[in-house]
């Protein structure tokens, strides 16, 4: 968006967070019956917004109806700050939210707004999550219908989701899925927690931060509340597990930038064809740095 | 009884409006299940039995008879327009219309077995034959790969098809191999109950006469109550103790199955016992 473009707010009279009152009132409404019912898809009526539907409109109408002007705002899109996504979305909010305050910090942040990463850095009970999904159902890969679906779920009938892993270790020997991985929220619901990758599931589970996820084409928003069970479907016999960044020595690969042997990495490949990795978090990479350069001048 | 399983009571469906005429101007003696005043397709009416443990019940008829409509109803796919049936289980009594939608899938996962003409309905084709089987462990809350590994490769081996076919897909199957992969799949959870409609149609006989020799063995083995709905003379002689007549929705001859083909009642039966020979 063009950050020198401004909104007609005399002419058009626009709210505080481009959404009219009473869109964010039902947007909250729906919040609350999310929160209530820990991982149920609770249908909502998803405005247009002024982005194509696919662009984070779910988690920006999420945000948009919950920040308030002394809110402070970090937007991460595949963990960084200064993607497409992330930027263009916060000049949205910061025009249309005057007196919102951003920031690139995990923890100055009082409400996350993020596309398919949870934060490197532990969220705490003050903040928010919100995260977009493109694809809010998880029975959606074993059964088209919606209505069969709604029924599956109410019954918390996941039998189909697991015969899928079932064949996933038949042929692979182990699960392959990278991430959109069913997780099952308060012993009774399973959800498709955004595509996340498998690193970040464990990170759901007993969060202090409340993780609402918001889906604006297909119209539904549904949360994972705090301090709320958050297991991945798995067997009895094989245990979840997340991403495996060592090389064939075994050894843990480091971030290039900043060292970590802790943190998600993404690969890249340059030109020459040289791999090499990277923290996705950029914020959190880049916290590491600066503490290793306040290190080396102490 | 201590030994019944299963106990219907005027079983019916009419599909479509149905109006107070329906049931009076249809039926055998009618020639018609459609109902001439207002349309609708009685396709089942009154239908009443016993099924007592380990016995095998044949319903036999023409086809739209009605015999396959019951077995639905009783298999939860089809929800009946009026009547009753009881399932006794094992310390319980369930009337089984009255059950919620869950407790209905529970019972149908856990305690009944359907075994369907084709193949295509009663199993997933996009999946392996032990993920078919494994389909139904899972339904059954055994979340342990393992032990569902090893459950499945024993029923397929039980059912006479090759453990090293376990992963692959039925498709690549004869026709009498799903079949016994569909046996399979229903008898995972040992059932005390089993549906089988058709299940011997469209196979050739040597493959027929093993899948009919399985069905009475696992009868024998375990003490499955089944119903074998089928419009084959010769099936029916060899497994069902019992057998209902069926024409048009209606039930019009009952009895022990030597008694019906060897001295017929009914002027249908008559025909049917006829033309068989």
């Amino acid at each position: 968006m063009n950050a020198h473009y401004e909104l007609p707010l005399e002419d058009a009279g626009y709210s505080f967070g481009f959404l009219d009152e009473y869109a964010k009132k039902e947007v909250r409404r729906c919040i609350l019956k999310a929160i209530a019912i820990p991982g149920y898809q609770t249908p909502y009526a998803s405005r247009e917004m002024p982005m194509g539907r696919g662009f984070g409109t779910g988690g920006l109408q999420l945000t948009l109806s919950l920040i308030g002007a002394d809110d402070t705002l970090k937007v991460i899109d595949q963990g960084s700050d200064d993607s497409v996504n992330a930027v263009n979305l916060r000049q949205f909010v910061q025009l249309t939210c005057p007196g919102v305050e951003v920031t690139e910090k995990t923890q100055e942040a009082t409400l996350i707004q993020s596309r398919h990463r949870i934060p490197e850095k532990a969220l705490t009970e003050q903040q928010i999550l919100v995260l977009q999904v493109p694809y809010p159902d998880a029975l959606v890969v074993v059964e088209p219908s919606e209505a069969r679906r709604k029924v599956m779920h109410g019954e918390a009938d996941y039998s189909r989701l697991l015969v899928k892993l079932y064949e996933d270790v038949v042929r692979f020997d182990e699960i392959t899925i990278s991430h959109r991985y069913p997780t099952r929220i308060n012993g009774h619901y399973v959800i498709d927690p955004s595509p996340i990758p498998r690193w970040d599931v464990p990170r759901l589970h007993q969060s202090p931060a409340l993780v609402l996820l918001g889906a604006g084409r297909e119209k539904k928003i549904y949360a994972v509340p705090p301090y709320t069970l958050a297991e991945p479907l798995v067997f009895d016999d094989i245990a979840f597990r997340v991403e495996d960044f060592r090389d064939a020595y075994g050894q843990r690969i480091a971030c290039r930038c900043c060292g970590s042997t802790v943190s998600f990495l993404e690969e890249l490949i340059d030109d020459a064809g040289r791999v090499s990795h990277q923290c996705s978090d950029s914020a959190y990479c880049e916290e590491q740095q600066e503490t290793i350069r306040a290190g080396k001048q102490a | 009884m201590s030994n019944k399983i299963l106990s219907v009571r005027g079983l019916s469906r009419i599909h479509g409006e149905q109006c107070p005429l329906c049931i009076s101007s249809t039926g055998p003696e009618h020639d018609t299940n459609i109902c001439p005043h207002c349309g609708s397709v009685v396709a089942a009416h009154d239908v009443s039995f016993d099924l007592y443990r380990g016995e095998i019940l044949g319903i036999i008829g023409e086809s739209g008879s009605g015999k396959s409509s019951t077995v639905k109803m009783l298999y939860f796919d089809d929800m009946p327009t009026a009547g009753n049936a009881t399932f006794y289980d094992a310390d319980a009594r369930h009337d089984m219309f009255a059950l919620n939608a869950a407790q209905q899938r529970s019972m149908r996962n856990k305690r009944f077995g359907m075994v369907y003409q084709n193949p295509h309905l009663g199993l997933n084709f996009q999946i392996s034959a032990g993920g078919n089987i494994a389909e139904r462990l899972l339904m059954s809350d055994l979340k342990h790969y393992g032990e569902i590994r090893t459950r499945a490769g024993d029923l397929l081996a039980r059912t006479e098809v090759a453990r090293q076919r376990m992963d692959q897909n039925p498709k690549t199957f004869s026709g009498g191999m799903q079949q016994r992969v569909q046996i399979a799949k229903a008898l995972a959870t040992q059932p005390p109950l089993l549906f089988l409609d058709e299940v011997t149609t469209g196979l050739d006989l040597s493959v027929q006469a093993a899948i009919l020799d399985l069905i009475l063995e696992i009868q024998h083995e375990l003490g499955t109550a089944m119903i074998v709905v089928t419009h084959d003379l010769g099936v029916i002689r060899l497994l069902a103790g019992r057998t209902l007549v069926m024409k048009h929705g209606r039930v019009i001859e009952s009895g022990l199955t030597d008694q019906i083909l060897e001295d017929p009642q009914h002027a249908y039966t008559q025909r049917l016992v006829a033309s068989a020979l």
